[in-house]
């Protein structure tokens, strides 16, 4: 699969760490220290426990399609990369983000397949997308 | 117990601009077409409206081919003298702007309100194909879609593709019973001379046809139309003076309990319809089998079976079998489903045409594709994070 495109994010200072972290290739996310619940999309509030000790960890990247959908249609720059895959993809942390999942054997692609991050240049910063991961390397 | 508002005001008249593809007639002055014969239907004249309401209104999303005019510019274009006037673009769905208005008509603030909705996105796409909210996604974003358009998620197609995958996933759901929204849709709209795509369409058709963004194809997306259509509705004392049948606003359903975001919704396999009309059926005491006629909401064919299972006309999961071979869903049916052809094949009038189509229904005004004895009518707008559902009466 050729590279997607990328669209160079509005970095504001609210969500500074998140990109910093993908910046390094690290995938880091609030976590409220109160109640421990992780915060997506990131907000300095919890939005369970209301408590505004919202501290960023970076979490291990791992996750499983949740779903996915194989876009055959698209406009710009994403025209010339069709058929390409967006998915949902639950981390093992919890929290669910929308992503693309490259390097996929697209016929063979299933709900609840583990996947891997992987980062891509933006800018000064990097988006994550995800890729299969090898089930041989386990963990 | 006190009666619900809703029972307090009825739809009096209902109109309809032209409606097709690429008329190249300005919003505004398709709105004025059918807002003329909205009033003229209820038997009454421009002087008599006190109130206007719109969704989503002009600053409510994107374009003006979009949102249609704002109130203003349909308060000037008709001098009106208005007691209310709303747009609503944030609440539950489409219909946001009639529950709006009833309960505006309700609580005494106005006594017959005009409300519209107006799309030109027939014309307004151009040549160049249809865009999705994000635009085509090479600009820089904010809020909300800054999680959707990097990753070239730009359309509610690729949104509710995923709803629709994890429904297969879990229930079995398949291609062949999804497709029976569309071509029931189809059969419909061959009896309706306002749809736009009237020739036959067969599960050849539907299978065969391009994918858009899996399993959603070509004919599981609504047809962008040029149209306006109007409604007014009235406090139910103005009944008896009307030309025409009142048609009963017997309830509401406006809940939203779950997170409001397409990819933040705990399960995928719901959608907020599950709330809407949970509330609903809480403010009624009819019930999904008293239902005659259903105008789903099919912007996309999958938010149909989304509707089905939140409204209880089938269990959760269920509505792919309920939808097989199509029987269930015909105009002989036990419940006849989206009877103008809906958004697929009739246009995407984008929620009112669902409300527009129970009306007439219910008025017993259908002609060819008319549900015989039809009394009460389930009009469902919204998908995702939006819903808004309202119960008809003759």
């Amino acid at each position: 699969m050729t590279d997607l495109p990328v669209v160079v994010p509005d970095v504001t200072a609210d969500v500074l760490p998140f990109w910093d972290g993908a910046a390094t290739d690290r995938l880091v996310i609030p976590r409220c220290r109160d109640c421990a619940t992780f915060v997506w999309y990131p907000r300095a509030m919890c939005p369970e426990c209301h408590s505004v000790d919202v501290a960023w960890v970076e979490v291990s990247g791992g996750g499983t399609i949740y779903s996915f959908t194989i876009s055959h249609r698209a406009a710009g720059a994403w025209a010339d990369h069709v058929p390409y895959v967006i998915a949902y993809v639950e981390l093992d942390e919890g929290p669910r983000v929308l992503t693309n999942i490259v390097g996929a054997d697209l016929d063979a692609l299933r709900i609840g397949d583990p996947v891997t991050p992987v980062f891509h240049a933006a800018g000064a910063t990097k988006v994550l997308r995800f890729t299969p991961a090898s089930r041989a390397g386990g963990g | 117990m006190e009666q619900p508002f809703e029972r307090r005001v009825i739809v009096s008249g209902i109109g309809e601009s032209q409606i097709g593809r690429r008329l190249h007639r300005t919003p505004l002055d398709l709105t004025l077409e059918a807002s003329l014969a909205a009033i003229s239907d209820a038997g009454l004249t421009v002087a008599d409206i006190d109130g206007l309401a719109t969704y989503p209104g002009s600053l409510g999303m994107g374009s003006e081919a979009a949102t249609g005019p704002g109130t203003p510019a349909v308060q000037d274009a008709l001098r009106l003298n208005l007691s209310w006037h709303t747009a609503t673009s944030e609440g539950p769905a489409q219909v946001a702007a009639v529950v709006s208005a009833c309960l505006a008509v309700a609580a005494g603030l106005a006594r017959h309100v005009l409300i519209y909705r107006t799309v030109t996105e027939s014309s307004g796409q151009g040549d160049g194909g249809r865009k999705g909210l994000g635009g085509d996604g090479s600009a820089q974003v904010e809020g909300w879609l800054q999680y959707l358009v990097p990753f070239g998620a730009h359309s509610a197609a690729n949104w509710v593709a995923q709803y629709a995958q994890r429904h297969f996933h879990e229930f079995g759901t398949t291609r062949e019973q999804l497709a029976q929204v569309a071509l029931t849709g189809r059969r419909n709209a061959a009896l309706n001379p306002s749809a736009v795509y009237r020739t036959p369409l067969t599960i050849d058709d539907y299978i065969t046809s391009r994918m858009i963004s899996t399993p959603l194809c070509l004919y599981d997306c609504d047809v962008p139309v040029d149209g306006s259509l109007a409604f007014v509705v009235s406090h139910v004392d103005v009944a008896p003076d009307l030309p025409k049948p009142a048609v009963r606003i017997n309830a509401v359903g406006t809940a939203q309990r779950g997170r409001p975001s397409w990819d933040q919704w705990s399960d995928l396999v719901t959608m907020a319809g599950r709330d809407a009309a949970a509330h609903l059926w809480t403010r009624t005491d009819l019930r999904p089998s008293d239902v005659d006629v259903a105008q789903l909401y099919d912007g996309f064919s999958f938010l149909t079976l989304m509707w089905l299972e939140a409204l209880g006309f089938c269990g959760r999961g269920e509505s792919g079998p309920f939808l097989e071979g199509g029987h269930r869903i015909a105009l002989d049916g036990q419940l006849p489903l989206n009877t103008s052809g809906g958004q697929l094949s009739a246009g995407r009038l984008h929620g009112y045409l669902q409300l527009h189509e129970a009306v007439v229904q219910l008025r017993g005004d259908a002609g060819a594709r008319q549900v015989a004895g039809a009394e009460v009518a389930v009009a469902a707008s919204g998908g995702g994070p939006l819903a808004g559902v309202l119960l008809l009466t003759k």
